[in-house]
């Protein structure tokens, strides 16, 4: 039972290798095939549930050493997978959600020509996913870690003929990039620190290490997990990314890849606890984070990037709950969860807005759609009450959390962070009302497409709806469900530990206060939206909207601070060598030449002439002979 | 008579030869003009073994005649066939030899 860890992999694995590998003849049923693969990881994950639910915790870790993968004296990498409550939580919702998306995919993807290679893509998705989080040493997660990298870059630039899409995959994976040499750094760090990348004997050890080396390690991490999990200042690629399928960016958004840096940040508990430094940018890179992106999810049109935006901001919660230590871990996980649920459905339910009006993503050409699309206005409604963390469903119970863990975190710091979180969860009600104001209720504002085509919104076929419907599940009771007599904190204590926080409020106060600012930020949306028409042409707006249409100059500072500093840095380097180096050694070769050039002139072939120069010599010798004579 | 008298006139011969050395272009006068350095040098040492009283200066004069012939010989073998070849006595026509 417990030797199935390695199918959980395995399975998407292959997946990929048919669908990549089968040609054509996997046409027609690949996508079949990658989904039924998708739903067999997950049944063996749901196996391997039950079966761990079924031991007692401190029994609950299993191990499984496959191989050697590279046996060098004094130098073991191996492979092998852990697979504890930390994990399992993960596969679950990696397979859980991925196979939903799978499945919605195939409504989707149904007319794309490039179908097969789609869920090719999806399952490798899965595979370095699930790889990542099942690793049990740090080398196997970076290889994992690379895989999302890889196939987050394959999908996001999926529709590769269109320039933007091509541009948006490279900004990915070139951003990610820096994120992953964090990693790099880190994991020899710790090499050369502990002699080993296991988890176990690195976090046994980890006490043993001096503090600048795990705040080093730490920071590190940090820088990798910016990268991933698409936080400041790391966090320009998420946006863009919105290029690919509608289905890749839920998967991105919810099950994968975002997910990453907050998991990493959590399996490195032993190191950051040690580490109060790195702890500390932790929490103001997920304060600075919550707040520019619910920002920018203020100011978009269009209603991907909208999401994308509460996306960031969201993780910038869960990062900044794991900043805060063992007071913080649980509720970072049990937020990522239920996002991952009810974010999921928000995208799914944009991708069956976008399938029903001729792919337009721009929200002021929406309006009226709640009676064409009841299914998707209703998962969507579910997913969005979720999301501002109306009570009961799930985003009150796992925001709420972080929020109290915020304020309990103590002292000022705790006063600064507690007070983000709630204007972040004021912001997140705005921009989340104004998406499903501007989408599905006022007037209709749709336009013809580029081929004069009117749109006729109409509800997406079952086999996209139904996934909806069972994340839509999920945003409501999961929250409820992960708070019923504590189990989430009990079922992951042992992993990570757990410490209650003591926050200067009652938890009571602390929620009414982020109730009332809910409402003020639902409020002063329906004022903006909900109350008066939408105008179709944007209005210029404030210089804050203004800035937050253009991702609060995120490119613009990328642009000025790294792209023209480093052409100019190059272009100095360039004048430095041209005319530093390259102007020495020319200029020694060019006095050499002109003067031998004038020496040479000197051979002229005359006679007469050296004749003249030898008497010349000789002159200046018997001239040179009698004065040092008289001298002597 | 004044021995002295002998260097200025070796001096005035050797500095006629060398000016004609420099100046003169016919390959034959050049050539004489060596030969009167030569002398004049030769008289210069005679002189200087009178001056001092031993015969240091005449022996090596009985050198340089020697040598002086032997340079006729070759000098004057290189003097007929380059005019045989270029139909002219002229150092200056003579100027291949240079970068």
């Amino acid at each position: 039972m417990d030797n199935l860890i390695p199918v959980l992999v395995a399975a998407p694995l292959l997946g990929a290798a048919l669908l990549l590998c089968g040609g054509r003849r996997l046409d027609r049923v690949g996508h079949l095939l990658g989904t039924f693969l998708a739903f067999a990881s997950f049944g063996v994950g749901l196996a391997l549930f039950f079966s761990m639910l079924g031991r007692t915790a401190d029994q609950r870790p299993i191990h499984d050493h496959l191989f050697t993968w590279i046996p060098v004296n004094g130098f073991q990498a191996e492979v092998g997978f852990q697979l504890d409550q930390l994990s399992m939580t993960f596969v679950l919702l990696i397979t859980g959600v991925g196979s939903l998306i799978h499945l919605y995919s195939i409504g989707y993807m149904a007319h794309d020509e490039k179908r097969r290679r789609f869920f090719g893509f999806l399952n490798l998705f899965l595979a370095a996913m699930l790889l990542l989080v099942l690793a049990d040493n740090y080398l196997l997660l970076y290889v994992g870690w690379e895989g999302v990298g890889l196939a987050s870059y394959l999908l996001i630039g999926f529709w590769q003929h269109k320039p933007s899409a091509a541009t948006a995959a490279k900004k990915a994976f070139l951003v990610n990039r820096v994120g992953d040499v964090g990693l790099s750094v880190a994991v020899m760090l710790m090499f050369t620190t502990f002699g080993t990348f296991a988890f176990t004997p690195v976090f046994a050890d980890a006490p043993r290490a001096t503090q600048a080396t795990l705040t080093g390690i730490g920071l590190m991490l940090l820088l990798a997990a910016c990268g991933k999990s698409a936080q400041v200042p790391l966090q320009s690629w998420l946006g863009d990314a919105m290029e690919g399928p509608t289905p890749v960016s839920a998967l991105i958004h919810a099950a994968t890849m975002v997910t990453a840096g907050v998991y990493l940040i959590t399996r490195s508990s032993a190191i950051f606890n040690l580490a109060p430094t790195a702890q500390l940018a932790t929490v103001v890179v997920g304060a600075v984070t919550l707040l520019f992106g619910a920002i920018v999810g203020c100011a978009k049109d269009d209603i991907k990037k909208a999401l994308a935006g509460s996306t960031m901001s969201q993780i910038g919660y869960m990062v900044l709950a794991a900043g805060l230590g063992p007071i913080g871990y649980v509720f970072a996980i049990m937020h990522l969860v239920t996002h991952g649920f009810f974010k999921a459905g928000l995208f799914l339910g944009a991708g069956s807005v976008m399938h029903g009006m001729n792919d337009e993503v721009d929200m002021r050409k929406y309006g009226g759609l709640a009676k064409y699309m009841k299914w998707t206005t209703a998962t969507f409604g579910l997913g969005y009450l979720a999301i501002i963390g109306v009570p009961p469903f799930s985003g009150f119970y796992t925001k709420d959390k972080i929020i109290e863990a915020a304020f309990g975190h103590g002292g000022t710091e705790g006063w600064i962070l507690g007070t983000c979180a709630v204007v972040g969860a004021a912001v997140t009600a705005f921009y989340m009302s104004r998406v499903m104001l501007m989408t599905f209720f006022g007037e209709k504002r749709w336009a013809e497409d580029a081929n004069g085509n009117p749109p006729h919104p109409h509800e997406s076929p079952k086999v996209m709806v139904i996934p909806m419907v069972l994340l839509a599940f999920g945003s409501v009771a999961g929250g409820f469900l992960f708070n019923w007599n504590n189990s989430f904190v009990n079922w992951l204590s042992p992993v990570t530990g757990h410490t209650e926080g003591n926050p200067p409020l009652n938890p009571t106060v602390i929620q009414i206060v982020t109730g009332v600012v809910l409402v003020l930020g639902v409020a002063v949306a329906w004022v903006m939206y909900g109350r008066k028409p939408v105008p179709a042409t944007p209005p210029l707006g404030s210089l804050l909207t203004r800035a937050a249409r253009r991702d609060l100059l995120q490119d613009d500072i990328n642009h000025v601070v790294l792209v023209s500093g480093g052409s100019h840095l190059t272009r100095f380097l360039v004048y430095l060598e041209g005319k530093g180096l390259d102007g020495l050694v020319n200029g020694i070769a060019a006095l050499i030449g002109g003067t031998s050039g004038r020496v040479r002139k000197v051979q002229n072939g005359y006679v007469r002439s050296y004749a003249l120069s030898m008497f010349g010599g000789a002159l200046v010798l018997a001239v040179t002979t009698l004065l040092m004579r008289a001298v002597a | 008579m004044n021995p002295v008298n002998y260097l200025y006139l070796a001096a005035l011969l050797f500095t006629i030869g060398a000016v004609g050395v420099l100046v003169r272009r016919n390959a034959i006068v050049l050539f004489m003009c060596v030969e009167l350095m030569l002398n004049a040098c030769n008289l210069a040492l005679v002189t200087f073994s009178r001056l001092h009283g031993n015969l240091d200066g005449q022996i090596i004069a009985f050198f340089t005649m020697v040598v002086a012939a032997a340079e006729v010989v070759v000098g004057l073998a290189i003097i007929v066939s380059v005019f045989r070849t270029r139909h002219s006595a002229s150092v200056d026509d003579t100027n291949l030899m240079k970068l």
